[in-house]
């Protein structure tokens, strides 16, 4: 009873100075909604409007008519003609020019036999821009002179599931709450015991009989909260904005941000008590970010990486929450087949916690 | 055990180093229940790594000490309920209010909602906060914050208080009335143990230690350190007085000098025979005009026979 009334007071305590905490309190709703137009608006796989150039030596009825239709995918973003394959590989150089296109003269005759029709100039440097120009390069043109479109030819037809019309914020947004909720979870954990021994508060706290776990645990809970409204926001601005569907359970959802956001706070009260001053618990926190970013699957696909960068996203919490998110709200999955992942959740944050308890020490030396 | 109630604080060759630097040396302390005991000393004697040592906040590098019959080194959590403590700054909460706080150190002591709420409009009219009970405690002047910090403390009624340079940002009034409020205190049977560097605060104390780089170099009665100085003082009326304290200085029979205005007080120890008359004599001769009086010693004299040079002998009883 004792322990629950110490409990709640610090809960109490932890809330009042948010309440008055006006910057803090703005991040919290700030954070997720500028990250999200951020994310949603500035990231998209999906290219178009690569800028390109053509330099068409052909000239004639048909390479004009291939021309528009490269234009009409939206692929590319043509400019100016130019002249000859020489320009075209120095606008690419100068970096004026994603994508150059070189109509050889006898563009006409090629299409009649085997020889590729025309060649595309591509800055390999970046690899979704390649990617892009093998799509390009798979584009049939239908031209009358040669009924039979290549594509036919194909052995394999891709059938794009979840995501049809292929817009990234259906991606992102998922991996975004991940994200988000690590940056303001953990941030907001990792400096609050420190900011308690820089202000003095914490020789006063530890000699009263406050135990440290109804303090650890007073000082995450209301964080808990302030995460799953976080979650609230995240989701409302991304189906209002990006349409980003919830195909699966809400309350599954929830569930799954409640033991992602229980492992973020652990994690912070683990910096906290690591940290000597406010200024190393941000450091150590956007030490962690990074990966978060990089390593989880958010950006790139997890199973592209390198096995030893896959181990490492394995430990981050972010990697199993995104898959949870994404299998819950894009696939229609349901925890139970996920479970293990939340399981890994649940576990992390009873490591951290109890790292986080066994580390605080209740004497000054 | 009888120490158990004879003494609240019994502290047995404690010393703590930090690296290098010995904060605290062999110190031995008996601290009567229901007294007011006070540390003297400079900054850096070591008041508050022995006060930290007492609560339970540092571990004794060697030693021991017994506080309300409780082994400080082991485990504190039988001693904290039983203990109030207020730290040389400030560690309430700057962002809640008066109330608040108060609240907040409530529940953590573990009263009852009724009891709670009584026990803290008492101590607001107690600690003159009733009408900064909803002022955010980061806006209140010092005086204000320290009888925060004072009522916070004795909150759950402790048995034993420590307070550490309590009074070190007040003015001269807050002062006054705090120490009205210790003497409260102290009258109810609290133990408390205050540490100052103020001569007049000390001199209130009903028992005394003198800290000096961290070792204990008197220990007594206010009064019974100041009969017992082993130090004859006179005191010098003279036309230059700077002047005057150098010559004395000098002399191998003076142990120190020290300006106050335009008076000298010259400390002379006791063992030394006439010593007026010396004093006279060499100021005379040197073409001062001075006028010389035996005075009886002030705490301060106390304080600059047992502290200076590290010269450091067991003088008091």
């Amino acid at each position: 009873m004792n322990s629950l009334i110490r409990l709640l007071a610090v809960m109490q305590k932890e809330l009042r100075q948010l309440r008055r905490d006006r910057i803090t309190f703005a991040m919290i709703v700030g954070i997720p909604i500028g990250q999200i137009l951020l994310f949603g608006y500035a990231i998209n796989t999906d290219v178009r409007n690569l800028t390109a150039a053509v330099a068409d030596q052909a000239n004639t009825h048909l390479s004009r008519r291939f021309i528009s239709e490269l234009r009409q995918t939206q692929v590319l973003n043509i400019g100016e003609p130019v002249s000859s394959p020489e320009q075209l590989e120095a606008m690419l150089r100068s970096g004026k020019i994603s994508v150059g296109v070189h109509i050889p003269h006898d563009f006409d005759r090629r299409v009649m036999d085997a020889r590729p029709d025309a060649h595309l100039l591509v800055d390999g440097a970046d690899p979704t821009i390649l990617g892009v120009a093998n799509q390009l390069v798979s584009m049939p043109i239908a031209f009358d002179t040669r009924p039979v479109p290549r594509v036919a030819e194909r052995s394999l037809q891709v059938r794009p599931y979840y995501n049809p019309e292929r817009r990234t914020a259906v991606n992102i947004v998922p991996g975004l709450i991940g994200v988000i909720l690590t940056l303001t979870m953990m941030l907001f954990t990792a400096v609050a015991i420190v900011r308690e021994r820089e202000r003095g508060n914490l020789e006063l706290l530890i000699n009263t009989p406050v135990s440290t776990t109804q303090l650890m645990i007073g000082k995450v809970v209301p964080y808990i909260g302030i995460g799953l409204i976080q979650l609230a926001l995240i989701t409302a601005v991304g189906k209002l904005l990006f349409d980003v569907p919830i195909r699966g359970s809400i309350v599954e959802l929830y569930v799954a941000a409640f033991a992602f956001i229980a492992a973020n706070l652990a994690l912070g009260l683990f910096i906290s008590t690591v940290a000597k001053t406010q200024f190393q618990a941000m450091q150590v926190t956007f030490f962690i970010l990074l990966p978060s970013i990089l390593l989880s699957g958010f950006i790139f696909p997890f199973a592209g990486m390198p096995v030893f960068a896959q181990y490492l996203g394995e430990v981050l919490p972010i990697t199993h929450f995104i898959r949870l998110t994404r299998g819950i709200m894009l696939r229609e999955a349901s925890l139970a087949e996920m479970s293990n992942e939340l399981l890994l959740l649940f576990a992390f944050t009873a490591v951290a916690m109890t790292a986080a308890v066994l580390r605080f020490s209740r004497r000054l030396d | 055990m009888t120490s158990d109630t004879e003494y609240a604080i019994q502290a047995r060759g404690l010393t703590r180093r930090f690296g290098d630097l010995v904060a605290v040396s062999n110190l031995d302390l008996d601290v009567p229940r229901a007294g007011i005991y006070g540390f003297l000393g400079p900054n850096g004697s070591g008041k508050s790594t022995t006060i930290r040592m007492l609560c339970g906040l540092l571990t004794p590098t060697e030693g021991s000490a017994t506080v309300l019959g409780l082994d400080v080194t082991g485990n504190t959590s039988l001693l904290k309920p039983k203990i109030g403590y207020m730290t040389q700054k400030f560690s309430l909460y700057g962002d809640l209010t008066v109330r608040e706080n108060l609240e907040f150190i409530a529940d953590i002591y573990s009263y009852g909602r009724s009891g709670r709420n009584a026990r803290i409009a008492e101590l607001l009219a107690d600690y003159d906060l009733e009408a900064q009970a909803k002022q955010l405690a980061g806006t209140m002047s010092g005086g204000q914050r320290q009888r925060l910090a004072l009522a916070s403390a004795v909150l759950h009624r402790p048995e034993l208080l420590l307070l550490d340079e309590p009074t070190s940002a007040v003015d001269p009034r807050s002062r006054r009335d705090f120490w009205a409020k210790l003497f409260e205190l102290s009258d109810a049977g609290t133990t408390i143990l205050v540490s100052t560097h103020y001569m007049d605060e000390a001199e209130r104390c009903h028992r005394l230690a003198i800290l000096d780089r961290g070792v204990k170099v008197a220990d007594g009665p206010p009064a019974e350190l100041q009969q017992n100085t082993g130090m004859t003082i006179i005191e010098v009326l003279s036309d230059y007085p700077s002047r005057a304290q150098s010559l004395l200085a000098g002399l191998p029979e003076v142990r120190s000098v020290t300006q106050l205005g335009v008076r000298l007080r010259v400390l002379v120890p006791s063992h030394i025979d006439s010593p007026l008359e010396l004093v006279s004599a060499v100021l005379r001769d040197s073409g001062f005009l001075a006028e010389c009086k035996m005075v009886d010693a002030s705490l301060e004299d106390v304080f600059v026979a047992v502290t200076r040079d590290g010269e450091t002998s067991e003088r008091a009883a």
